[in-house]
């Protein structure tokens, strides 16, 4: 296999299995523990380093996903003490632990490969060249191996507890009277998030590990309602943005890590300008057909309410509108011909009059409210 | 109607609309000054949103609100407004006294801090409701009727002419209920107008004189003894009318205890 | 090097008094400014704003090919001002949720901007530490013209936020009571939020993108613990900023390599665990503490309720009662002999022989006292009373 295959298989998989952990992130309202989690396994990995002095150790990892589940409980006991509230919890406890983390490296680990920088940028490019060599064989570049162990982890998770994931998420108190305790489905998903941040974070750095979580669901959510359905489509942006990265970045001869986020930020604002029914597009269209529908009901209405009554001659005067409705007059004389075409009000000399499907109109509207 | 006095508030045809989905249907108001009104309705029959359109938080789809014959731009310092408690952060570093202070920020304008005179005014309408000696308390270490009191008095030191208030009897005891009204009552008697979101209608009939029954329209409107009836409550609440009976027979009594 | 020295450098080191002031002015304006910012629930703004200033700063260099500290504090201002309003919108019309509008916003600008920032390196004759110092911050590199820079802008925001002080209060606590007496609650918004923008562009450079989110949230919330006076807090968060700015200077420069913006942090964040445990009132020791005590006072009522309650059943009040009577009352709590002895201490109970306790006359005033106290009406007891003169006191 090529190395730039091999790079682009990485980015593919990495993508991949951070959008599925992201998608119940963004249904949590948890997108920030991302950021939060992101940043502090730094300080894990550092810690375990200090101890086994071996940048290579499986351990590092679970020191890692230690401190993610860590991050998770330290921002949930100062949330509880009502002291600040969740946002300003995530913002006190992460900053302070990635603090660490970087003092601890320059003080300690100062001339090993391991510094702040690779927080914000993984290098894609060499990783190729890392190869997980056992008994002779080589089995490919280390981060694809772990990746996609990785990968194989969140798929089994989400396959094994997808009931419980999807009740705890949409309603944690049920979860919690049908026996399935949401609280440990929480730091399973927590743990699973760690895990992912930190083989991500080795390949393409902790900042593209928050937008490879949290953008593609993010998308995906614009789009669909149904969770199957949006974590597939989650994988799928992120595939798209992992291959598109590459091509960006061979292309602008830049960063894979950024080409990629770049690529996903344009694919979020496709989604939200063109996702059908949520989009903006469809949105404001569908708000310029209601308009007219709207200001024709709210004429009926208007009319309805003073039939037969002393001030129906003044308020069913066309020129009259603008005033009581506040409309104005070139506004006020489209709705009227919108009106007449759909067979809602007649008009004679200067004054309106409800057809009788109009007051049926009027009258539905009223009783459906 | 009584045409004699001028209206203190006439909404005209009023629409609110969310994404265009109508909240309020074209709605009509009269409300002559010196009335404490109610106004009542099912959950979202667009009560909060009717006083937050009339107070111009909100932007009407259609229609026109006259606050003494003008606009609320024209009349902002003579409304003076309380909100739901629940929206407001009692946990935000404030003291009581601070909180009735802020109702004379618009009489103060850009710039000017509150002095000696927003002090003392400040201090008059706690005594006003009874809460004198809570001035330098933190607000979140207030029980739920004082708090209530605390909005109240930063709608008294308005010194305004019309008051709304967003449910100010939510998660009140009663003994707070009966000071409030009593204060309503007094405020009625200088002339003021009160309209009031309102939801126990077992009282209606002996706390408020005016009532607008409201269900995104406007079932009725007027004096509590031609409006508040068991067909117009029935209409306001649809089938939920199990307790209309119940409510009929306590504004019979109540109207008989009445002095 | 001891604390004497230290000052002594702060003072008259040229180089550490200009990065001093640099640091002290980063923390006293983001202290500010965030202190508005936790009171108006949006401590992660200031994270999402900080990694999307990046995109600018790197553009800002890209047009003007200028280091200059105003130059590329203006393009960070303009993408941070930028990815504020699209988070805002984006909340606002669409079903997206807030924290997922941040992460995006951050994750995408800074994404963006590391893109960009590949591109300069290409460029010829590019400096490229001189953008990165954006990216950890680099306050050693602070120098004069850096430190007016940031001094001006500072200024202006803490001038901006004294002028208007009462409005600035008003929109934070209660919006649309704000909007009610006429102030334009959303521009008002919308400036306290563009302040908060030039705070975390005043610190960039210094602290760098992550840790200057912990600037913005840490020192309010430390002072939100000493005080519930909001003056007093937002003063305080400028003092505990503006400390951990000039201690994080100075202890960095005591040559053990560290670099200031961590130490900054790790300054600030020890002072909001202090805070929130030993403040006064709100702080969590203060809370073990009164919570302790009201359990030692709920443990002596209800022993003292207790023992009022096995004297009723018998003839005398002298009559001596095991503790193992008191503890079976007790529904399995522990602890009965030394509540014993320090309602004993007070004079409520007598010890009696064989380990027995009886109640004092003191001791059945203060239980039926208790009991009125709870809304509990004691049962008229038949036997105690009668024989005792119970005189209120």
């Amino acid at each position: 296999m090529s190395s730039q295959l091999e790079i682009v298989l990485i980015a593919v998989v990495v993508a991949a299995a951070c959008a599925l952990p992201g998608v119940f992130l963004i249904l949590r309202r948890m997108a920030m523990m991302s950021d939060a989690i992101s940043h502090t396994v730094l300080l894990g990995i550092v810690i375990v380093f200090l101890l086994v002095d071996d940048l290579d150790n499986p351990l590092l990892m679970v020191g890692a996903a230690a401190m993610g589940l860590l991050t998770v409980t330290l921002v949930e006991i100062v949330t509880r003490t009502k002291l600040v509230n969740e946002d300003a919890a995530i913002g006190i406890v992460f900053p302070g632990l990635f603090a660490l983390a970087v003092v601890l490296i320059s003080v300690y680990a100062r001339d090993v490969h391991l510094d702040e920088h690779i927080v914000f940028q993984g290098d894609l490019v060499f990783a190729p060249f890392d190869r997980l060599v056992i008994g002779g064989i080589d089995l490919g570049p280390r981060t694809l191996v772990t990746m996609t162990v990785i990968l194989a982890l969140n798929v089994a998770f989400i396959v094994a507890l997808y009931k419980e994931l999807k009740l705890a998420t949409f309603d944690a108190g049920l979860a919690a009277a049908l026996g399935f305790s949401p609280v440990v489905v929480h730091y399973l998903l927590m743990a699973l998030v760690s895990i992912t941040a930190v083989g991500a974070f080795d390949a393409v750095g902790s900042i593209l590990v928050i937008a490879l979580m949290i953008v593609p669901p993010a998308s995906a959510y614009l789009i669909t309602d149904r969770l199957a359905w949006m974590m597939s489509l989650s994988v799928m942006i992120g595939v798209i943005g992992a291959v598109g990265g590459y091509g960006l970045s061979r292309w602008l001869d830049t960063t894979i890590g950024g080409s990629m986020v770049t690529i996903l930020g344009l694919a979020f604002g496709l989604a939200l300008l063109f996702a059908p029914t949520r989009g903006t597009v469809s949105i404001v269209r569908r708000r310029r057909r209601q308009r007219w529908v709207f200001a024709q009901t709210m004429l009926a209405i208007h009319l309805l309410h003073h039939e037969g009554t002393p001030e129906a001659e003044i308020e069913s005067r066309v020129d009259h509108l603008w005033e009581s409705l506040r409309w104005e007059p070139g506004v006020a004389e489209r709705v009227i011909r919108h009106a007449e075409q759909h067979g809602v009000v007649r008009r004679s000399a200067g004054m309106l009059s409800l057809t009788s499907e109009g007051r049926g109109l009027a009258q539905e509207a009223l009783s459906r409210s | 109607m009584d045409r004699s006095s001028p209206l203190a508030l006439e909404v005209t045809d009023l629409t609110v609309a969310y994404a265009e989905k109508a909240v309020l249907w074209d709605i009509d108001l009269a409300v002559p000054s010196g009335t404490l009104m109610a106004i009542i309705g099912p959950n979202g029959a667009g009560k909060t949103t009717l006083i937050k359109a009339i107070l111009g938080l909100l932007k009407p789809a259609a229609g026109q609100v006259l606050l003494a014959g003008k606009g609320y731009d024209q009349q902002r310092q003579k409304v003076a407004y309380v909100p739901q408690r629940g929206s407001v952060d009692w946990d935000f570093p404030a003291s009581v006294l601070d909180v009735v202070m802020m109702g004379r920020y618009g009489d103060l304008g850009w710039f000017r801090r509150p002095g000696k005179r927003e002090r003392h005014l400040a201090m008059s309408s706690l005594v006003e409701v009874g809460l004198e000696d809570y001035a330098d308390r933190q607000i979140g270490q207030l029980s739920g009727g004082q708090q209530q009191r605390v909005l109240l008095a930063r709608a008294l030191v308005q010194e305004a002419d019309i008051y709304f208030m967003d449910e100010p009897f939510q998660g009140v005891d009663a003994a707070t209920e009966r000071a409030i009204i009593s204060l309503l009552q007094a405020l009625r008697g200088r002339n003021k107008t009160v309209i009031a979101v309102y939801h126990d209608l077992q009282t209606v009939a002996e706390y408020f004189d005016w009532v607008t029954l409201l269900n995104v329209r406007r079932i009725a409107s007027g004096p509590v003894a031609e409006v508040f009836t068991e067909a117009n409550l029935r209409l306001t609440y649809g089938g939920r009318i199990g307790f209309v009976e119940g409510i009929s027979q306590a504004t019979g009594t109540a109207g008989a205890a009445e002095p | 090097m001891n604390l004497t020295e230290l000052l002594d450098d702060l003072l008259f080191d040229y180089t550490l008094r200009t990065v001093a002031l640099g640091t002290a002015i980063v923390g006293i304006v983001s202290g500010v400014l965030g202190s508005y910012a936790l009171l108006r629930k949006q401590s992660l703004l200031g994270d999402a704003i900080s990694h999307a200033a990046l995109p600018g700063v790197v553009l800002a260099f890209m047009i003007t090919r200028s280091y200059g500290s105003i130059v590329l504090m203006a393009g960070a201002l303009v993408s941070g001002v930028l990815a504020t309003l699209l988070i805002l919108a984006v909340v606002r019309s669409t079903r997206i949720k807030e924290d997922s509008a941040l992460g995006i916003a951050l994750s995408v600008f800074f994404g963006l901007g590391l893109m960009l920032l590949t591109v300069t390196q290409r460029m010829p004759g590019a400096r490229q530490a001189s953008l990165e110092r954006f990216l950890f911050g680099q306050a050693a590199t602070l120098v004069v013209a850096d430190v007016i820079a940031m001094g001006v802008l500072a200024v202006v925001a803490v001038g901006l936020v004294m002028l208007l002080w009462k409005e600035f209060k008003l929109v934070s606590f209660d919006t649309e009571f704000a909007s009610s007496l006429g102030f334009p609650a959303r521009a008002l918004e919308v400036a306290l939020t563009t302040l908060l923008v030039v705070a975390i562009v005043v610190g960039l450079q210094a602290v760098g993108v992550i840790l200057m989110s912990a600037l913005v949230v840490a020192p309010g919330a430390a002072a939100r613990q000493w005080t519930d006076r909001f003056g007093v807090m937002v003063f305080l968060a400028g003092a505990f900023g503006g400390f951990s700015g000039v201690a994080g200077a100075a202890l960095s420069s005591t040559g053990s390599g560290l670099s200031t913006g961590p130490v900054i942090v790790l300054v600030v964040s020890l002072i909001t665990v202090v805070s929130m445990l030993l403040a006064p009132n709100r702080g969590l020791v203060w809370n073990w503490v009164r919570q302790l005590r009201q359990r030692r006072q709920f443990r002596i009522e209800t022993v003292l309720v207790d023992l009022l309650a096995l004297s009723q059943q018998h003839e005398s009040i002298d009559y001596g009662h095991t503790v193992e009577a008191i503890h079976a009352m007790n529904r399995g709590r522990r602890g009965e002999a030394r509540t014993l002895r320090s309602l004993q201490e007070k004079g409520l109970v007598t010890s009696r022989p064989g380990g027995r306790w009886s109640m004092t006359e003191a001791g059945i005033v203060e239980a039926r006292r208790i009991l009125e106290a709870t809304g509990e009406i004691p049962d008229p007891g038949p036997l105690p009373i009668g024989q005792v003169r119970v005189t209120p006191s």
